[in-house]
């Protein structure tokens, strides 16, 4: 049964790197205005991946300009993602980035990793 | 030709229809259905269709039901399952073999299934009764019915309160449910929403009643 299941999974999207928690990426998403489609892009850090088939997602965090923090999760395997962008990858010790939400300013910056 | 259809609850996931929308499908292997016996109002004094699902072993099968199976020199697999729909006037005959393709994305089905059993459960659970307070100095009150009536009069609890009891593994149905998936290849089906029962657990597929 399971692999019925399995078999019925969307495709994974091929615009959508390998993403890490801490990565900051360019998140272009299809956005629908009655008939017209345009494109938008949310930057910010992901804070943490749930991987699970079709059902997986991934959560960027990003602070607005007025200095409040906007979280947005997007499901990875989504055709309204265009695609993402990966602009660097970051130092980070844990899988999820909950600490974040509670740091500001210096405190909130990752260390970037080089590979 | 007959609506309907005997199948097995697969599982759920979620699929993404043409506006890039999750949708979430509940999957049923459904069919291949055998039409088993037709009811006539002079025969039986109703009229519905039976059909059979669920290839068995034959030994698996009491001479009964092998009986049953071979009436009219059908030539039938062995089926575990029979089950009768209620039609007004069956336009199929037996022998006739359904599949999923009775059915076409977008219709509407009514799904009807044996809820999971939670065993003996509380008012809380059963009838989302709100429990006592939490708070307050109550102790052993958190989960209870409360009052079940009044006091001397009448002197009793009416008959159909509710309260604590025996709770799912009970017939339900799900009425509307949209057609998302076809697979003829696989005889599956995908509904969008749930579904009662476990997994595993055997279903009827219907067309709408509130079409």
């Amino acid at each position: 049964m399971d692999q019925i299941l399995k078999s019925l999974e969307a495709p994974i999207n091929p615009n959508i790197p390998d993403l890490r928690t801490g990565d900051v990426v360019n998140v272009h998403v299809k956005i629908k205005e009655g008939a017209r489609e345009r494109v938008q892009v949310f930057k910010g850090t992901v804070l943490y991946k749930h991987n699970n088939g079709t059902n997986s997602t991934f959560t960027v965090r990003r602070v607005a300009s007025n200095g409040i923090g906007v979280e947005r999760t997007f499901l990875t395997r989504s055709p309204r993602i265009e695609k993402v962008e990966v602009e660097r990858h970051s130092r980070v010790r844990r899988a999820k980035l909950y600490f974040l939400r509670k740091r500001t300013g210096k405190s909130a910056r990752l260390k970037q990793k080089f590979n | 030709m007959l609506k309907g259809l005997i199948g097995k609850k697969i599982g759920m996931t979620q699929i993404f229809d043409e506006n890039g929308a999750a949708v979430p499908v509940t999957v049923i292997e459904a069919g291949p259905c055998y039409v088993t016996q037709v009811r006539t109002e002079e025969r039986d004094g109703y009229t519905a269709v039976q059909l059979g699902y669920g290839e068995a072993k034959p030994k698996r099968l009491t001479n009964g039901q092998k009986g049953h199976l071979k009436r009219n020199n059908l030539n039938l697999p062995p089926l575990k399952f029979l089950r009768e729909f209620r039609v007004k006037t069956p336009a199929v005959n037996e022998g006739d073999k359904l599949s999923v393709d009775v059915f076409a994305v977008g219709e509407f089905v009514d799904v009807v299934g044996t809820s999971k059993g939670k065993g003996f459960a509380g008012a809380v659970k059963r009838y989302h009764f709100r429990g006592g307070p939490k708070t307050h100095g109550q102790s052993d009150r958190h989960r209870a019915p409360g009052s079940r009536g009044a006091g001397t009069t009448p002197g009793r609890v009416y008959k159909g309160s509710r309260g604590p009891g025996h709770m799912g593994d009970e017939r339900v149905t799900s009425q509307n449910l949209k057609v998302v998936l076809l697979d003829a290849e696989r005889n599956l089906i995908g509904v969008r929403g749930s579904v009662p029962g476990p997994r595993g657990g055997v279903v009827l597929v219907k067309e709408a009643r509130k079409n």
